[in-house]
């Protein structure tokens, strides 16, 4: 009982506040509505027993990822609602219409659900984070080195992107003058 | 009783709106936030697979997805940036230099 509450519940607010993030024409209202959003897809992975899938989308997600739409962010005036000249909507829906008819289909039929084994079955005797531990170190654990070096590699290119003549405030002087600056 | 096809359904729904986000957005960073909407729609249908088979395989995969985002946010935060600071917008449409 308890477990269909909270579904419904929290696939109303997911819904409601992705709808916001699409539709809102003020990119302050999108991000915060985005990350109330993260908050509520990590109720999911707790109802689904991934624990520690949960704390590690509440740390990235609402932690790391908005922090770095918050600090892009300020480069930008996000009080002024973002003007858009967008594409005609009949086209839009029906195109997004018929893909989501498509997923919603491949979703229903079922599932060949006999001849799937388990590779790496979870048990009642660990918890859900040793569990993890224990597959991502072992059978997982070449990806994962792969995925930190990746991670390393992009914070890298962020820091080197992003801080590209920093030094110049780029609301107060008009494009050309920067261009000057940077060509001696 | 909450079944995997809920969670695949619920999944779906979030994936198209996060289709028609990027389908009718013009600015880029709008752009962003309709991505990390479709790879969290993704991960949840990882998650309900997970479960409903009883195996750690799924969320081994969302592990990864929520590392790719990451790396795809600072990088794709970056070039956004250096583009504001060319053009001073961030409109789609400012992007098409070759148009004759």
């Amino acid at each position: 009982m308890f477990e269909v509450v909270a579904f419904y519940l929290f696939a109303a607010l997911t819904i409601v506040m992705f709808v916001i993030t699409v539709m809102s024409k003020n990119a302050l209202y999108a991000m915060s509505s985005l990350a109330a959003g993260m908050i509520f897809i990590s109720a999911f992975f707790f109802l689904l027993d991934a624990d520690f899938l949960g704390v590690v989308q509440i740390i990235v997600y609402s932690g790391a990822v908005m922090a770095l739409y918050a600090f892009a962010m300020m480069f930008m005036d996000t009080t002024k609602e973002v003007k858009e000249n967008n594409p005609p909507k009949k086209i839009v829906f029906f195109l997004s219409g018929m893909i989501a008819l498509l997923l919603v289909i491949i979703l229903l039929t079922p599932v060949i659900s006999d001849k799937v084994k388990a590779l790496y079955p979870m048990s009642d005797e660990i918890g859900n984070t040793e569990a993890v531990g224990i597959v991502l170190f072992t059978k997982y654990l070449v990806p994962f080195e792969v995925a930190a070096i990746m991670l390393l590699v992009a914070m890298i290119a962020g820091i080197i992107l992003a801080s590209k003549r920093m030094d110049e405030s780029i609301t107060l002087k008009i494009d050309q003058e920067i261009e000057e600056k940077g060509a001696e | 009783m909450i079944t995997l096809t809920h969670y695949l359904v619920l999944s779906a729904i979030l994936f198209s709106i996060a289709l028609v986000g990027i389908l009718r957005r013009k600015n880029l960073l709008m752009l962003f936030f309709a991505t990390e909407i479709a790879l969290n729609a993704i991960n949840i249908a990882f998650a309900a697979i997970s479960k409903y088979y009883g195996d750690l395989t799924g969320q081994m995969f969302a592990f990864f997805v929520i590392a790719i985002a990451a790396s795809e946010v600072a990088v794709g935060l970056g070039l956004l940036i250096i583009w504001y600071k060319r053009r001073g917008t961030i409109d789609l449409d400012s992007l098409q230099t070759m148009h004759g």
